[in-house]
């Protein structure tokens, strides 16, 4: 199952984002084979619809969960259309590394 | 920086964008109905609920509900006197589909699959919707 991530860089070092359509950078770790793929968000400085963009990429890749702070409601409708589920972590301060270390136990 | 605004729940959204009068003079006013405020006219003036009854459903506190319904009150009228259309936006409203927190490591989730019941961060299983925390 693939689980994205929205991280603000692109190392499992990065911080997690607690945004998801303007999140710097997403994460895609594969649990078949304990993979990470670091894909930049184009949307990161975008005016208006980077939510509804952002989760279009991720029904794309093939997504079957996100983890971020919070979903806006666009993003979040679409989401639940394609039956991904949405994970909210408030840790601002946790890297993406710990986060994946605690998917993987 | 002040409190940040609980998510009014709401069971579905208003089946419409806006009302519009007719055989008046025109004018651009428009009032701006938000969603929770549509749900709270309709919980207790459509649905004939009492305020304790109807806060519970959109998990705030009754005298927030109180403020909300007041508040919808007041666009409507203000709508019908000054005979201006009024708008439905989105608000603060939060959709009524079901979210869980995990009292483990306190994330926050939905569940498009039914068949799994635990947390998808630390896999305990010491879940309970959010709604029912909201007292």
């Amino acid at each position: 199952m693939k689980i994205a991530i929205t991280s603000s860089g692109d190392s499992t070092d990065a911080k997690f984002d607690l945004r998801f359509g303007r999140a710097a950078y997403f994460c895609v770790y594969d649990t078949s084979n304990g993979s990470t793929q670091f894909i930049a968000n184009e949307q990161c400085d975008a005016q208006g619809g980077a939510g509804t963009k952002a989760a279009e990429k991720m029904i794309e890749l093939g997504v079957k969960r996100i983890i971020s702070g919070d979903f806006g409601p666009k993003a979040k409708d679409l989401l639940n259309q394609f039956k991904i589920q949405m994970v909210m972590l408030d840790d601002a301060n946790s890297t993406v590394g710990v986060i994946i270390d605690k998917l993987s136990v | 920086m002040p409190r940040r605004r609980r998510l009014r729940k709401i069971v579905a959204p208003p089946g419409f964008k806006g009302f519009r009068p007719y055989g008046h003079i025109k004018n651009n006013r428009v009032v701006e109905l938000n969603y929770e405020e549509y749900e709270a006219i309709k919980l207790a003036d459509y649905d004939n609920m009492n305020q304790e009854e109807a806060c519970k459903l959109m998990g705030i506190s009754r005298a927030t509900f109180a403020r909300i319904y007041e508040s919808a009150r007041q666009k409507i009228a203000k709508s019908l006197v000054e005979s201006c259309e009024f708008k439905t936006v989105f608000g603060n409203a939060h959709l009524d589909d079901d979210w869980y927190v995990c009292n483990a490591c306190h994330a926050r989730f939905n569940l498009p699959d039914d068949n799994s019941k635990d947390c998808p961060i630390c896999k305990s299983d010491a879940i309970e919707p959010i709604i029912k925390k909201m007292k």
